[in-house]
């Protein structure tokens, strides 16, 4: 049962917004405030305050820090249009998978998440759409029976609704955990995907760091526009394995963001504060104004 | 280990066939005794062919492969990976006739490590596709071991797409370690090409069947594996990652493969119980490698048997059969 839908409008609202805050800067111990952030990647640190207004971009180098799904999903839709589709679903130990239910539950009290993946529909630029967003702090959002489920749910709805559809994808790859059942996953997305695809709906695909793995490989790669977040690690091997199958150190910035972008993979990379005008606008172009044919 | 009983069975095997063909006048047709003859004679010495030692080693044989009857995940891992097993140009050879490869993606080049072509099964022409691994250290290298490039998932794509064009049903071969992991691969859009053949499979308005006939690993598998119906050899594992890849991700330790092996659930057996495919194909005692025709007659009557099924469906339904059948596995 979905609780969410027993309360008004306005305290869903205010759930979503104490869940997105929560998820902000997710990198970074909550209770025992350092007043200062470290930037992972240039290491200079600026005050708390400076990160949340940069969107936990660095101030100084311009590094995407990643975010959680509740947080991105309060950056990209309009106030008070957040609903959350399929909450309810569970990760599901299918094999049986010695200690797998214990971590689940170990990933659930530490982020505060059902799965990996958080699916709603909202308005963009008032325009009304079905956003997933992957949040890499569950499993390192790896994709088993319940994340390809919501997905795939996400997809359907809106194919049957006739809304667009975006998905921010981040992921290690397949959850090892399920075996087989999340390799048929990439299968079941891509499938759903293609339906929606083929009845004409517009899906924008947004890479995020880390995209990799049987995402890639299925969904994340199918949209009919390809976004990406700067730096964001995108590629189907990952970078260590590709080393020790070649023997010799890859290049640096091999399959960042921008390499796909120079290799044909993505369309544009677009910095986190553009992210909402972006979307907005390429929803626009494909709800508004006139049509051949039509 | 299988490996050990194996090698058992395959010293018997030398043995039996030195002492028969030593033998000065054989009682019988050779292939109609490999399994369990009973003749008792006295016992001369090995060298001279004895009807005796001949039971007796045959007896020892056929305890031996009893012992392969029930066999452990690792077991089949290793009989799945079995270089004398059957490869893609075998089943080709002996299934269909009239092959016709074609090569090349199309767009910037020809990957050896998938071959396909159109051939005709029972007289009616069909599309197939596998990947090739290669028999010998040569081939395996040339063929790069069957691990293909994007470009081999593209000239799968462009082969589907013109079996679908053209009303033919497509068969696949499912045999690799995984996608090849390599530089070029990644530049080249490993994983946009495994993705686009997943969707582009999956509304396919020919009946496709997908038969997982070795090791079937990770998403270079399924690319080719998004069929009506999926068939699977009994000792053919499929699974999301090579146990090695398995145990070194979750323990960080790829020694404890044969541990991942049990845990994964990648049996045929378990993968029929998983729902994922419609059937398993029993193999020879011991492993297919043993007795090539044998399996390929088995299978041969499964294939005419699925693609008779599948061809009474028209496009719609079977892009319907097909989408539900992904759509309700892990629901």
């Amino acid at each position: 049962m979905n609780v969410g839908k027993i309360f008004s409008a306005g305290s869903q609202e205010r759930v979503f917004q104490l869940k997105a805050k929560r998820d902000a800067g997710i990198d970074t111990p909550r209770w025992q405030e350092p007043q200062f952030l470290t930037c992972k990647k240039c290491e200079r640190r600026a005050t708390r305050q400076v990160w949340a207004k940069s969107l936990y971009v660095c101030p100084n180098c311009g590094h995407h820090q990643p975010i959680g799904g509740y947080y991105r999903l309060s950056l990209v839709l309009d106030h008070g249009t957040f609903e959350e589709l399929d909450a309810e679903i569970d990760a599901k130990d299918v094999l049986e998978f010695p200690g797998y239910p214990e971590k689940l539950g170990a990933q659930k009290a530490k982020t505060g998440l059902q799965e990996a993946v958080v699916t709603a529909t909202g308005k963009i630029g008032g325009i009304p759409a079905v956003v997933a967003v992957m949040d890499s702090r569950f499993f390192m959002a790896s994709m088993g029976t319940a994340v390809g489920e919501k997905i795939t749910r996400a997809v359907e709805y809106a194919t049957a609704k006739h809304l667009p559809l975006i998905i921010f994808s981040a992921s290690g790859g397949a959850r090892m955990q399920e075996g087989i059942f999340s390799l048929m996953q990439m299968a079941k997305t891509s499938a759903a995907i293609q339906r929606f695809s083929q009845r004409g709906g517009l899906y924008i695909s947004c890479l995020t760091h880390p995209t990799t793995g049987g995402v890639t490989a299925s969904f994340a790669s199918l949209g009919d526009i390809m976004l990406a977040e700067p730096g964001a690690l995108i590629g189907f091997a990952g970078p260590r394995v590709i080393e020790q199958t070649i023997g010799e150190k890859l290049p640096k910035g091999f399959q960042t963001a921008e390499f796909q972008t120079t290799h044909g993979f993505v369309d544009q990379v677009v910095p986190r504060a553009e992210l909402k005008r972006t979307l907005a606008l390429l929803l626009q172009l494909h709800t508004q104004g006139r049509k051949h044919g039509a | 280990m299988i490996k050990d009983t194996l090698k058992e069975i395959e010293a018997l095997d030398a043995r039996i066939n030195e002492l028969r063909s030593s033998e000065p006048a054989p009682a019988a047709d050779p292939e109609d005794e490999l399994l369990g003859s009973d003749s008792v004679g006295p016992a001369p010495d090995g060298e001279f062919a004895g009807a005796g030692a001949l039971a007796e080693l045959e007896a020892q044989r056929s305890e031996l492969l009893d012992r392969c009857a029930d066999l452990t995940a690792a077991d089949r891992v290793f009989l799945a990976r079995h270089p004398n097993r059957p490869h893609i140009d075998e089943y080709i050879a002996t299934l269909f006739t009239d092959f016709f490869e074609q090569r090349g993606d199309r767009g910037c080049g020809d990957d050896p490590s998938i071959l396909g072509g159109i051939a005709r099964y029972k007289g009616m022409p069909v599309t197939v596709i596998g990947h090739r691994k290669g028999g010998t250290l040569e081939e395996n290298m040339r063929y790069n071991f069957g691990m293909p490039e994007p470009e081999g998932y593209r000239k799968a794509l462009r082969l589907m797409k013109q079996a679908e064009k053209f009303g033919r049903p497509i068969i696949t071969f499912i045999d690799t370690p995984g996608a090849y992991p390599g530089k070029q691969a990644e530049e080249h859009g490993q994983g946009e090409a495994i993705a686009r053949n997943l969707a582009e499979m999956s509304a396919l308005t020919v009946p496709v069947i997908a038969v997982v006939t070795g090791e079937g690993s990770s998403g270079g598998a399924l690319a080719l594996g998004v069929g009506n119906h999926v068939l699977m050899l009994e000792n053919a594992v499929y699974s999301v990652l090579s146990p090695e890849g398995f145990a070194s991700i979750l323990w960080k330790d790829s020694s404890r493969s044969s541990e991942a092996c049990d845990v994964m659930k990648l049996t045929a057996r378990d993968l029929y119980e998983g729902g994922i495919v419609e059937e398993v194909i029993p193999e020879p005692l011991g492993g297919a490698q043993r007795d090539h025709q044998k399996l390929f007659a088995v299978l041969d009557t499964a294939l005419e048997r699925h693609l008779a099924e599948l061809c009474k469906l028209g496009g719609k339904a079977l892009v319907e059969q097909r989408y539900k059948k992904f759509r309700q596995i892990g629901l």
